[in-house]
């Protein structure tokens, strides 16, 4: 008996060796690399937000502006996501979005939009998605520019009923055979749109938290 | 390690014991990440790096590792190489760590990995384990590259494209359009593609193999040979 429990320590004894060796190696790893990769998704991100928000449009650090904003159906999200405000002489311009698509052809569409203080879209970009290739990834920038049919549009002309695709009657061209993808886009869309007149005051008002915007998820 | 062992440890992972054509080891990456021949290849590449650290850093501590957990020590060993590599790539790589995306911490639980470190790294010396590692790797990229390249050129008539997210901006213009105009093959794209195109690969290994083999014997076998193979 005694001995079994020697040896059954001993083999413990000798995987915690090794898991601390572990630990130690990925902790130097993060510590070196942390950094690097906090700037270079904040650089992507940025890349990713001139594209959809003109740069001469706003003058403050887009990226030091930050709100979290909380789980919420009409964006379609089911964690925390981060909004950031655009600001030109310190009134805001814009705000930057994140909205998912929880309906495309295979599974969910993220998106990320940038809507000007008036309601109107500046722009829509699709961040990731899992549609069919050569099919419903026209919705990405990268394969078409479809995605560009949202510039300028805003809740304040058409309604409900215009914010679909022409198949139901709506406002919006799609390409024939793959009407799933962009239906779910645009109603993403439209939700975000209206998540953003129920919320701007909150989401405009100046950061006064500005001190614990939490980290990156 | 002389010059014959090394011979004999290329030459399994390059061709005889190769891990996607022979072993079929580590098919999930294989299968879902070789729809063009840049994903296909950095995958490979990644996974061929781990291997290579994994197999030279299990040889040198397998005798100091208990028989009865040499098993959750060597995964412990892999997983902790996957997630170096991936904390660099996330940090220096962005975009080919965003598109290669749940398949580089996958690494972890490519069977191939465990396989080499448990079969080679844990009976040999470090130098011919991490040998053995590269090798196996390599074949797998070997393997990858192919499928991948093939696969890209019927699905979308390119090859190279997205180069721009391993190699940076000034690369985008590598990306060759073999057939221009070209309107896509989607099959070849999606999943049946690539289990067609492996299947396809396998054949062609073994047709080969099997030439080489009636070659050694007389002549009239070669005939009969290819034809059945060509079959199977």
């Amino acid at each position: 008996m005694k001995r079994i429990v020697r040896s059954t320590l001993q083999t413990a004894a000798n995987l915690v060796f090794f898991a601390i060796i572990g630990t130690a190696i990925l902790a130097a790893t993060h510590e070196l690399t942390h950094e690097v990769i906090e700037r270079t998704i904040e650089a992507e991100k940025l890349k990713l937000i001139s594209q959809i928000l003109p740069a001469s449009d706003y003058d403050n650090d887009i990226m030091q502006d930050e709100r979290c904003i909380e789980a919420d159906t009409l964006l379609g999200t089911t964690s925390q996501t981060v909004a950031h405000v655009a600001r030109r002489n310190g009134e805001a311009v814009a705000v930057v979005l994140e909205a998912i698509a929880p309906d495309g052809y295979s599974g969910k569409i993220t998106l990320i939009m940038a809507i000007r203080a008036n309601g109107e879209l500046a722009g829509v970009r699709v961040v990731s998605h899992k549609e069919t290739p050569g099919l419903g990834d026209y919705i990405d920038i990268a394969k078409n520019p479809w995605i560009n049919v949202f510039v300028g549009k805003s809740r304040s002309v058409w309604g409900d009923a215009e914010w679909r695709v022409k198949k139901d009657g709506g406002q919006f061209e799609h390409m024939a055979g793959a009407t799933i993808t962009p239906r779910a886009v645009v109603k993403a869309v439209n939700r975000a749109l209206l998540y953003f007149a129920q919320h701007r005051e909150p989401l405009f008002a100046q950061n006064t938290a500005a001190t614990d915007t939490g980290g990156h998820p | 390690m002389n010059a014959t062992e090394f011979r004999e440890i290329a030459h399994n992972g390059l061709w005889k014991q190769n891990p996607g054509l022979v072993q079929l080891l580590g098919l999930c990456p294989l299968l879902a990440i070789s729809n063009s021949l840049v994903n296909a290849v950095s995958l490979g590449l990644a996974t061929t790096l781990v291997m290579t650290l994994s197999s030279a850093s299990i040889a040198p501590v397998r005798s100091y590792v208990p028989n009865e957990i040499r098993i959750p020590v060597f995964v412990l060993i892999i997983a902790v190489l996957v997630t170096v590599v991936q904390y660099l790539m996330n940090a220096y790589m962005y975009g080919l760590y965003v598109v290669l995306g749940i398949f580089i911490p996958l690494i972890v639980t490519n069977c191939i990995v465990l396989a080499r470190a448990e079969s080679f790294a844990s009976k040999n010396p470090p130098l011919a384990s991490a040998l053995d590692g590269f090798m196996m790797g390599l074949g797998l990229t070997a393997v990858l590259a192919v499928l991948g390249g093939v696969r890209e050129l019927i699905g979308k008539g390119t090859l190279l494209s997205g180069i721009d997210l391993a190699l940076g901006e000034g690369a985008k213009d590598w990306v060759i359009h073999v057939i221009p105009d070209y309107h896509g093959f989607l099959l070849a794209i999606l999943p049946p593609g690539a289990f067609i195109g492996l299947g396809l690969l396998i054949a062609g290994k073994n047709w080969l193999n099997l030439r080489a083999e009636a070659k050694v014997r007389n002549k009239p076998a070669t005939t009969t040979m290819v034809g059945e193979a060509a079959q199977g």
